[in-house]
């Protein structure tokens, strides 16, 4: 019985035992960074048209281009440098990802639980609500919305937040409701406290392991959402490319031996999903009781 | 007495977790003779149903059986594969569950239930399988068994699902029983008929049972002999009747006199100390010494365990030594 | 004797609401079974201030739900539950702190992502009992008070024992400095070395403390060590009630008789095997109960009246009441088993 076992630290102790989710997780944590410090790391500004030079266009890696410097994974159709496109492209990502996943969490949290919490009428409103949107499928939701809200960064996060909020409020309601039955939140109530302070301070606490889990989770799939609209080009505007319209830009050539433009945004879109999934996956395993030891 | 159905000698299962080693079972012996009932009596954690465990060779990994003898009739079932204990299991010697609702498949009827266990053993036809399950059915005190063949497990309450638990456990008459709290979850009206009930058919068919309880009442009123653990060990064995009358090691004596009943009403009870070691960090010697109010300095040692004729216990210092001495 | 805490023809009923086909059928004029369960059929009991009553009974005799109901976590169907005069709940919620329940599980009544310090002070400060600044004094007073060491107010209840997290939980219902205390099996998930201890705890806080006591157990023994009177329930209905000592030594009730005579008692000074007397049956589904008395269909004495009409609660004495046709009957009967 030492002082020092929170729950956090024998939450880490059990992760670092998985090697593979440990790798992934200094995968997810080197592109985050990457994507942070783009500016610094890019040999180039992908973004100042200034700096792009068409005469660069379509280069293949190891290109030395106009700006004195080696295109290591070449170029793309605008003349962009492909590694500081990526750069570039990731923070778009994962800024996108986080962004749709926080603030689905907090909609889909807060929707879950007081449907758990209050029941009745409110519970049966919210819940087939969410059901029927669970019937469609994300991205014919996101379509229809970009489609509605135009282009534009705010307009993408929130097509996203609509397509995915209801996982959020699914799970958070399926925990809250389980929860809700135990004899500690009956020993709140019975103090009795508020119905803020059960909620805020046991009931919202003892459901977050499995929204953590949904929500790496469904970080990865804002993510590769985000690159599907982008591929089709209902995305950002193409002076910002993210990873999914590097992928759109490249696609014409990949049929004549220009597979670079495509592959290298794909490989890391790929990178970036698979790491975070095997995350989320232990992550899951070590709050599932069933997998317990 | 008739020679002993099931001989176990100085049992241990470890458990080799990522914490640590847990001696769950550390040292138990004990002989059963045929149709005898034997309480085997202890606290959560004390080591009692991984013992249980371990006579059915059900321990599961991390755990493993790293020391000592289990004979029955005669064999060996330490050093038995897994094929030729499951072919015992169940005919030689079966297990009865806390919970019945866990141990029977919801999806069958008990009569596909009882059919099945009858084939693990036996080739019987369906009828004599029927008139089987139904003659042990009647014999656990089911009323109109044979039409209940054809229920299924939701449709019993707890008490009938434990007798129809016991029936299926009784069905090839085993040699030995191990009753893991089977009582435990339901009523005392209930649990009082199950009892009677037991008694009456160890005493029958001649099945040994050995009853895993924390209850010291109920296998007071059912066993003949005892065996109490206490962090893996049996600290103490011998008769009922004796043994709680009497008792030598301090820890069964403290269990004893710390009941509601010994106590005038309203009056403060008896308790023990402290709370029951974890096993990963006992303390080392004799694990109750910490608790215990006539522990010395020899008490650091581990004591071995000491025959009196049909007594055993653990213990340097036990009480009741004066009594045996004019006795 | 006086009524500090009274209960007042409380019931309770459970059951899943009309599905909306249900609703629209009845509406049309078929007939629609409701199948509510009388968890708590119309029990009026008072409790005298310090005075600690026992609640006995098979599991879904209701003891539990009435245990709530005084509690003011669940509201009564109808009735009322009013301590010294104030009511418990009011428009179905709880209105008051005066009393307070320890629950029979400490496994699951503690908060397992709450620091154990934090579970016993937050209902003192929600409701004014301390302040910020004297917390810290208020919580390690408790924690004395229960036996626990003040310097494990950081850890979680994962760090402890099954006793210790049951101290928790009583510190946690005592700092509301409650008057009434309802325990709901206090001993039940406990080891047996550790039931004493709590016992003997509690015998001693309600008495230093001056708290009347609501004790829920199956276990008679425990019930007979700490209470004063004894309520007995079957199917929802209080069967018989009285001073504890005169209710189990001479039962008016038939079922109070069998049920101790079913208990298992510690053989201490027979070498042959004791007789159990064993109740007849099960107790019947709580979806349709039988007619008139809800024992009548394992009871030994029963007879047509008992069939045809419920028996009301009577007095048996001064301080005994019975709910049963053939009481007289059954206290005959107890004395001629004790010549």
């Amino acid at each position: 019985m030492s002082g020092q076992s929170t729950p956090l630290r024998l939450f880490w102790a059990e992760f670092r035992e998985n090697k593979v989710a440990v790798f992934a997780l200094v995968v997810v944590v080197l592109m985050i960074l990457l994507a942070l410090f783009a500016s610094v790391v890019s040999p180039q500004n992908p973004y100042d048209l200034a700096n792009l030079s068409l005469m660069d266009s379509r280069r293949p890696p190891g290109f030395v281009g106009s700006g004195g410097y080696t295109h290591i994974l070449g170029t793309d159709p605008q003349g962009r440098d492909l590694l500081s496109a990526i750069f570039y492209g990731l923070r778009i990502s994962i800024q996108i990802g986080l962004a749709a996943g926080f603030v689905s969490l907090t909609i889909g949290t807060t929707l879950g639980i007081l449907a758990a919490y209050v029941g009745g009428r409110i519970e049966a409103l919210i819940m087939r609500l969410v059901d029927l949107q669970l019937s469609f499928p994300a991205i014919l939701l996101a379509l229809v919305i970009v489609a509605l809200l135009g282009q534009g960064k705010a307009q993408l996060i929130g097509a996203l937040v609509a397509a995915q909020y209801a996982y959020f409020a699914r799970t958070a309601y399926g925990a809250a409701k389980a929860e809700r039955g135990k004899d500690y939140i009956e020993a709140a109530v019975a103090t009795p406290l508020s119905a803020r302070l059960v909620v805020l301070r046991h009931l919202l606490p003892n459901c977050t392991p499995p929204l953590i889990v949904v929500a790496t989770v469904q970080i990865a799939n804002s993510i590769s959402l985000e690159a599907t609209l982008s591929f089709l080009g209902l995305g950002l505007p193409v002076t910002e490319p993210s990873l999914g319209m590097l992928i759109s830009n490249g696609f014409p050539y990949m049929m004549s031996g220009r597979y670079w433009i495509s592959v290298y945004p794909g490989v890391a879109l790929i990178i970036l999903i698979v790491a975070i999934n095997i995350v989320g996956d232990q992550v899951r395993d070590q709050f599932n009781p069933r997998l317990r030891r | 007495m008739s020679a002993p159905v099931l001989s176990v000698r100085d049992l241990r299962t470890h458990f080799f977790t990522r914490a640590g080693v847990v001696k769950a079972v550390d040292g138990v012996s004990f002989d059963l003779a045929p149709g005898e009932i034997m309480g085997l009596v202890g606290e959560s954690g004390s080591g009692k149903t991984v013992t249980g465990f371990s006579l059915l060779g059900l321990v599961d990994e991390p755990g493993r059986i790293v020391e000592g003898s289990i004979k029955l009739n005669g064999t060996e079932l330490t050093t038995l594969s897994d094929v030729e204990l499951r072919a015992r299991r169940g005919r030689d010697i079966s297990m009865i569950f806390q919970d019945p609702i866990a141990t029977l498949n919801p999806m069958l009827t008990i009569g596909q239930q009882m059919k099945l266990a009858i084939d693990a053993h036996e080739r019987l036809g369906k009828r004599a399988a029927d008139a089987r399950a139904t003659e042990l059915l009647t014999q656990v005190g089911i009323p109109s068994a044979a039409a209940r063949l054809r229920a299924y497990p939701h449709e019993f309450s707890g008490g009938m699902r434990q007798r129809v638990a016991i029936a299926i456990a009784l069905l090839h008459r085993p040699a030995v029983i191990v009753a893991d709290e089977p009582t435990t979850a339901l009523d005392v009206s209930i649990q009082a008929q199950i009892l009677y009930q037991m008694r009456d058919l160890a005493a029958e068919t001649g099945t040994a049972l050995i009853w895993i309880s924390h209850d010291l009442a109920v296998v007071s009123s059912l066993a003949s002999k005892l065996a109490v653990m206490y962090a893996g060990r049996i600290v103490e064995q011998g008769p009922t009747a004796t043994l709680l009358r009497d008792p030598r090691h301090p820890y069964t004596a403290g269990l004893l006199a710390s009941l509601p009943a010994m106590a005038p009403p309203g009056a403060p009870l008896a308790q023990i100390p402290g709370t029951t070691p974890s096993l990963l960090s006992l303390p080392p010697g004799c694990p109750f010494a910490p608790r215990c109010d006539r522990a010395t300095a020899e008490c650091a040692a581990e004591p071995e365990i000491t025959f009196r004729g049909d007594r055993g216990w653990r213990c340097f210092h036990p009480v009741g030594q004066a009594e045996e001495v004019t006795a | 004797m006086s009524a500090f805490l009274s209960i007042d023809n409380v019931s309770r009923l459970f059951g899943p609401n009309l599905t909306t086909g249900e609703k629209i059928a009845a509406k049309l004029g078929a007939k629609v079974e409701t199948r509510s369960v009388r968890a708590v059929s119309d029990v009026s009991l008072t409790v005298a201030r310090g005075e600690t009553l026992g609640l006995v009974g098979e599991s879904g005799c209701g003891k539990s739900t009435l245990g709530r109901l005084i509690a003011g976590i669940l509201p009564p169907t109808a009735g009322t539950v009013m301590i010294d005069g104030a009511p418990v709940m009011e428009n179905g919620a709880k209105v008051t702190t005066r009393v307070q329940t320890v629950f029979q599980d400490p496994f699951a009544s503690l908060d397992p992502r709450m620091k154990v310090g934090d579970t016993v002070s937050e209902g003192p400060i929600a409701h004014g009992l301390t302040n910020k600044v004297k917390t810290k004094a208020y919580v390690a007073e408790w924690f004395e008070r229960v036996g626990l060491d003040p310097v494990w107010v950081d850890r979680y209840p994962h760090q402890f024992s099954g006793g210790q997290r049951q101290r928790i939980a009583i510190a946690r219902a005592l700092a509301m400095q409650p008057d009434v205390l309802i325990c709901d099996e206090p001993v039940a998930s406990l080891d047996v070395s550790i039931q004493a201890q709590i016992i003997n705890l509690f015998l001693e806080l309600t008495r230093d403390l001056g708290l009347t006591t609501i004790f829920i157990s199956h276990d008679l023994s425990v019930v007979q060590h700490v209470s004063d009177r004894v309520a007995v329930m079957y199917l929802g209905r209080i069967v018989e009630l009285g001073p504890v000592a005169e209710v189990f030594g001479k039962p008016a009730h038939p079922y109070t008789d069998a049920l101790f005579g079913s208990v298992p008692k510690l053989v201490l000074d027979a070498d042959e095997l004791v007789h159990f007397d064993t109740i007849e049956g099960e107790v019947p589904s709580p979806l349709s109960p039988p007619s008139g008395c809800y024992y009548h269909p394992r009871c030994p004495l029963a007879t047509q009246a008992c069939s045809d009409q419920q028996p009301l609660m009577q007095p048996v004495t001064e301080r005994r009441e019975v709910a049963c046709h053939h009481f007289e009957e059954q206290i005959a009967k107890g004395l001629d088993k004790a010549v």
